[in-house]
């Protein structure tokens, strides 16, 4: 059984006047124990797609189940068994940490006991804390002590809107470890994020934009759909060599890449031409080929 | 970019209580320089901010910020620099224009320079026709560029960009920094912060704050080869992993 699915889903916010389309005609599957990224940028729709998935928000058209569920007719029963953290905080901030995790056992009829196996290598990192007042807690502890109180009904199916905005590199890379651990457990993780290097760490991804999915596949998949060339480029003054490359015909795109530009060439383009190209220009420069990755993916999609 | 120098910074510190939120950081900052301020989540990035955008007076050490003393004359930082942050930019139910004309309305603008720059600004933007729109109708990526042409708009000397491109699409973030590009060549010295490691790449210069000290303070370039690393990412990794304080 398909642990989640989406068909035709679509949202729209306002009046008359002025109507805001949130999701268009969304449709996917998640399969069981999968861990799914929905990468986009704020504004793509992520948040609403999570709400309605979470039984919180009706969608104008479509339908979609959860655990085989329905979202509008079972929606209680699906409140039973998915866990869910909102991309703000959302916890008691006047109860500490124990209290709140207690709360959420208490309100889905478990103890946290019972299932203090699930949430042991998260909880143990912030329980020598646990009397500390929620509000209290830095960034990190909040996040993980929002993921105790997700889990800690052992849910079949986890929504994480967001979780890793505005974290750091580093607190973001040992987010990702602990996903990985609980999908290890068989838990269905589906986690949006409008990091675009995030993608590489699911098993499968939608790319959303404007309410509309632009590809769904495996990080691979995404990649190799690509289908184009794309070189990188750097010289001594980076904004010249990006004015003389985007006046190149040879190429489809280009554009700043960290380090590099990439220049994505036409089908029927070759890299030696965009050498030469560059050569007439009279200054040194270091170019080579690439792989491209989601980013360059993204982009590419939202042209079309 | 020139060897003027729009910030100093010696030995500068903020202590709340037995808590020292910045450890002594020396820092310059030269004009027309794109000065990349990296950190992990409560390294002391924004109370050194607060600092230097005059909003909170330092514990001690020594800073000037556009030419003004960050303890006597912070009002006069205040007028000489902008600020944009992803969180704080615009106000929703204003129009373009009624931003526009609010924001340079507190920085003592006439009318005069509020009107035609107001014209130039939207026509770069490619938003003539939206000016009398409200600001909320307007996709999440021109509001960003939007409120960064707002925060330059008085032409201060300095803008301090707090993650300005979060949750930005890839596109609209490579605007965005055109628009950063253009300002600094423009000789507006930017000060930003970011969590994209590519981003650190179109610095002039980054610094990386570690437990409220800067551990590190280079070109892109120089901080790789320093490191033995390929990326910014794996400075950043490196330096920050070290850290023994706990985030915000």
């Amino acid at each position: 059984m398909k642990s989640v699915v989406v068909n035709n889903i679509s949202k729209k916010y306002g009046t008359k006047k002025a109507v805001t389309t949130a999701l268009q005609g969304i449709s996917f599957e998640v399969d069981k124990g999968e861990l799914f990224g929905i990468i986009g940028p704020d504004g793509a729709g992520k948040t609403s797609l999570f709400r309605i998935l979470t039984t919180l928000l009706l969608a104008e058209e479509g339908t979609a189940t959860v655990d085989g569920l329905d979202v509008v007719k079972d929606y209680k029963l699906i409140r039973q068994r998915v866990g869910y953290m909102p991309g703000r905080f959302s916890l008691y901030q006047d109860l500490t940490v124990k209290e709140n995790l207690d709360f959420f056992a208490t309100i889905f009829n478990t103890s946290v006991e019972e299932n203090y196996d699930l949430i042991k290598d998260i909880y143990s990192q912030i329980e020598p804390f646990k009397e500390r007042k929620a509000g209290k807690l830095s960034g990190g502890m909040k996040q993980k002590l929002a993921l105790s109180c997700a889990l800690i009904h052992r849910p079949s199916v986890l929504f994480l809107d967001e979780p890793t905005t505005g974290v750091d590199a580093v607190s973001r890379k040992e987010f990702w470890e602990m996903l990985r651990k609980l999908k290890a457990q068989g838990i269905t993780i589906l986690v949006s994020t409008p990091y675009m290097d995030e993608a590489s760490l699911c098993d499968r991804v939608a790319l959303i934009q404007s309410g509309k999915i632009l590809s769904i596949d495996t990080p691979e998949g995404v990649v190799s759909a690509f289908g184009k060339k794309i070189m990188a480029a750097k010289s001594s003054d980076m904004l010249n060599l990006l004015a003389d490359l985007k006046k190149a015909e040879l190429l489809e795109d280009a554009y700043p890449f960290g380090e590099y530009h990439h220049a994505v060439l036409k089908a029927n383009n070759s890299a030696e031409e965009l050498k030469n190209y560059l050569l007439q220009k009279g200054y040194p420069f270091e170019i080579k080929e690439t792989k491209p990755n989601i980013e360059d993916c993204f982009m590419a999609l939202m042209k079309n | 970019m020139s060897t003027d120098r729009v910030i100093t910074a010696e030995h500068l510190s903020k202590r709340f209580g037995s808590f020292t939120a910045v450890d002594a950081i020396s820092f310059d900052v030269y004009r027309g320089e794109i000065f990349g301020f990296l950190g992990a989540n409560g390294a002391g990035k924004t109370t050194a901010m607060r600092m230097l955008s005059g909003l909170s007076m330092p514990t001690s050490g020594k800073a000037s910020v556009a030419g003004f003393d960050v303890y006597k004359e912070n009002e006069k930082i205040k007028q000489n620099i902008g600020y944009m942050s992803q969180k704080f930019s615009l106000y929703e139910d204003l129009t373009v224009k009624e931003n526009i004309r609010f924001y340079a309305g507190i920085y003592g603008k006439s009318n005069q320079f509020i009107k035609e720059k107001t014209a130039v600004v939207l026509d770069r933007l490619h938003l003539t026709a939206e000016g009398d729109k409200l600001v909320k109708s307007l996709p999440l990526g021109w509001k960003q560029k939007l409120a960064f042409s707002v925060a330059i708009f008085h032409e201060p000397k300095i803008v301090f960009l707090d993650e300005p491109t979060g949750g930005v699409d890839p596109v609209t973030r490579r605007e965005f920094w055109n628009m950063i590009y253009q300002a600094a060549n423009a000789g507006i010295t930017i000060f930003v912060t970011t969590h994209y490691m590519d981003e650190a790449e179109y610095c002039n210069r980054v610094s990386i704050m570690v437990d409220g000290r800067i551990d590190a303070l280079d070109t892109p370039q120089q901080l790789k080869k320093t490191y033995g690393v390929a990326t910014m990412d794996d400075v950043f990794l490196k330096l920050a992993r070290k850290a023994v304080r706990s985030a915000d």
